[in-house]
């Protein structure tokens, strides 16, 4: 068994296969004078269609087998083939140089590719592969070399490569290519979301691949850890098989779980949400099964640009998300800026204690205009959706009541102008202020619905600031103070008919899970990647037995026990 | 010669996908139709220059057409704009 390789975790699963090494043909182009340079156009321009004609076959079959999405990289693939400001330089090279036609490609090619690897971004890096892929096709052509077919495969492999080209990517047949390694790449390079959306595990960066498995040796991926093992001695195949049957159920178990609501085991239902910073996040959400958003978290609209965005930005973001969720519950958060979230052209004054000074709620009703413009463009998008809309960092009842009014009013401007607004938009807060938790059952008279925040919650209970390492110790989610806090609020929102959750990052928290289950925590908002898996775990648990248990974990006197107490229990 | 403005709404700003749809839509105008942002201008028919402009969510571009068949390019360019959510205005 050699030594074992290693690289960055691109798509997950395990997989274990004989190797097959897709090779890069030799394309070197010499720099040849040509004595008819129209002879030589004519043979570029043929080169050129019969690119063209195989993009056209490439572009069919990936919307057939995979989606339009992936299909329309091709379409991007057949425009630089057209592209004047490429093929136009190319001919005038040829002529006034009297050039061969390889030569002036690959050299009009490569600036552009500089220029798009010298951009400060990397989805723009990525698109100086999709350049070297039209020139490597237009290259096979002009020197009759051919291009080794990935789709040809017809037997288990793991593809090792040193860079997966887009369009050898999508010739990857997910029958028979078990996962694949390349030298180059990261995360977001084509050929690892390509592996994620096909659901083969892939390890990129590998860096030494090519250079040490040889054509035929079998090989372990595990695309969970970034490892790759070489000629594996049985006790290590069969440790894999075992681990790679574990994730294989697991993930049947979620798949199942996807478009499941999630019930106890109890037969007692519960919402698992997920918490998204911009309408992007849209498509994990619903990949992940979610049944909702617990937190859209506005302030990205607001960040890293020089100016607030207008009222039709936001409007067009909230109507995006709001008709992505296509009528599932989404709470959306007013500008929770301040603390340590800073805009560069909204200059306020230095504070002492940022974390206790003026933002999120406390900043818009300083600043209306700011906060009625967003409120104009919620109420505009909530005709497409199921909105409801919460105000954060909320301390006393009349910071709420001002909010309020202010939505009110600018409810009854839109409506006077004819503008639509829904009648049944639900306004919350959330509860991260000690102040509020306390006294959650006068706010439940007047609120819709709460939203435990429990990171701020914690840290203002506790006195200890989250990012100061040396107070991180008080960071303790499940001490009983805090548990105690979560209970008063569920329990004062039911009292009037009211529901609660909780967005923090607790709320996927599999020790928290079960305490707040039997709490009555009516919605759970998390990371979108962790809703299958609470599902899967709320399944296995009676929300009655876990009941049973609170009072004895709200008598705990630490944290430590509580964990302990839980693990015991779930 | 007609010119006109755009602040780019997609919040991805101009990507493979929208380029790639408006690029495609003019290219059988005769007008030269160039884009023009941050001092630079570049061919509107060329997917390469569209992209190495590496234009963001909420930049305003200019776009100009010249030729025989401006207002029909123009009125093409305000659709596709609009359809792909690129711009809304």
């Amino acid at each position: 068994m050699t030594s074992p390789l290693s690289g960055i975790a691109a798509s997950t699963g395990i997989a274990i296969a004989k190797a097959f090494r897709l090779e890069n043909p030799e394309l070197t182009v010499e720099q040849l004078q040509v004595g008819n340079p129209a002879e030589e156009i004519a043979r570029f321009d043929a080169a050129v269609a019969q690119s063209a004609a195989e993009l056209e076959v490439i572009q069919e079959k990936t919307a057939q087998q995979i989606s339009d999405k992936e299909a329309a990289i091709f379409g991007a693939h057949l425009l630089v083939l057209s592209d004047p400001e490429l093929i136009g330089p190319i001919k005038e090279r040829i002529v006034t140089d009297s050039v061969n036609a390889e030569f002036a490609l690959q050299e009009t090619s490569d600036m552009f590719i500089t220029m798009f690897e010298a951009m400060d971004n990397d989805y723009m890096k990525e698109r100086a592969a999709d350049i070297r892929d039209v020139r490597k096709r237009l290259l096979s052509h002009l020197l009759g070399v051919k291009i080794q077919d990935p789709s040809m495969i017809d037997e288990e492999v793991i593809v090792i490569a040193e860079d997966l080209t887009p369009s050898d990517t999508v010739q990857l047949n997910a029958q028979f290519v078990k996962g694949f390694i390349t030298d180059i790449g990261g995360r977001t390079s084509h050929s690892a979301i390509l592996a994620r959306t096909l659901e083969i595990p892939a390890v990129v960066g590998a860096q030494n691949a090519m250079a040490t498995i040889r054509n035929g040796q079998t090989v372990i991926i595990d695309g969970l850890e970034g490892k790759i093992i070489v000629d594996p001695d049985a006790a290590t195949i069969q440790q894999f098989e075992q681990e790679k049957s574990a994730y294989d159920a697991q993930k049947a178990e979620w798949a199942k779980l996807k478009d499941e609501p999630t019930i106890s085991a109890d037969g007692q239902h519960v919402e698992l949400a997920a918490n998204i910073g911009t309408p992007k996040d849209l498509a994990g959400v619903l990949e992940h099964g979610a049944e909702g958003i617990g937190l859209y978290r506005t302030e990205f609209l607001y960040m890293g640009r020089d100016t607030f965005p207008t009222e039709d930005e936001q409007f067009d973001a909230y109507s995006k998300v709001l008709k992505g969720m296509n009528g599932k519950p989404t709470v959306v958060r007013t500008l929770d800026i301040g603390g340590d979230k800073e805009l560069t052209y909204l200059d306020l004054p230095k504070e002492l204690n940022p974390f206790l000074g003026l933002r999120a709620i406390r900043l818009c009703l300083e600043m209306p205009d700011l906060f009625r413009t967003q409120l104009r463009a919620l109420l505009r998008a909530s005709v497409h959706g199921n909105l409801k809309i919460m105000f954060p960092m909320i301390a006393t009842v009349e910071e709420f009541r001002q909010g309020k009014a202010m939505l009110a009013e600018e409810k009854a401007k839109l409506l006077e102008v004819g503008i639509a607004v829904s009648d049944s938009i639900e306004v919350g807060i959330m509860v991260e202020i000690p102040s509020t938790a306390v006294m959650a059952d006068v706010f439940a008279k007047e609120v819709d619905f709460f939203s435990i925040g429990t990171n701020d919650l914690i840290q203002y209970t506790m006195a200890a600031d989250r990012m100061n390492e040396r107070v991180s110790y008080l960071y303790q989610p499940f001490n009983p103070a805090i548990l105690r806090l979560v209970k008063m609020v569920i329990d004062a929102a039911h009292k009037e008919g009211k529901w609660a959750g909780m967005c923090g990052e607790m709320a996927g928290d599999d020790i928290a899970i079960p305490i707040l289950l039997g709490l009555g925590l009516d919605e759970f908002s998390m990371s979108a990647s962790s809703v299958l898996k609470a599902r899967a775990q709320i399944s296995r648990l009676s929300k009655q037995e876990m009941a049973s248990h609170t009072g004895h974990i709200l008598a705990l006197s630490s944290s430590q026990e509580v964990e302990a107490y839980v693990k015991g229990i779930s | 010669m007609v010119e006109k403005q755009y602040t780019i709404t997609d919040e991805a700003g101009i990507h493979a996908r929208p380029a790639s749809a408006l690029v495609g839509s003019i290219s059988k105008f005769q007008s030269d139709i160039t884009l023009g942002f941050n001092g630079k201008q570049v061919n509107l028919k060329s997917i390469l220059g569209v992209m190495s402009l590496g234009i963001a969510s909420g930049s305003t571009v200019t776009i100009a057409a010249d030729g025989t068949d401006e207002e029909e390019a123009m009125a093409k360019i305000d659709e596709v704009l609009k359809a792909e959510g690129i711009s809304n205005q």
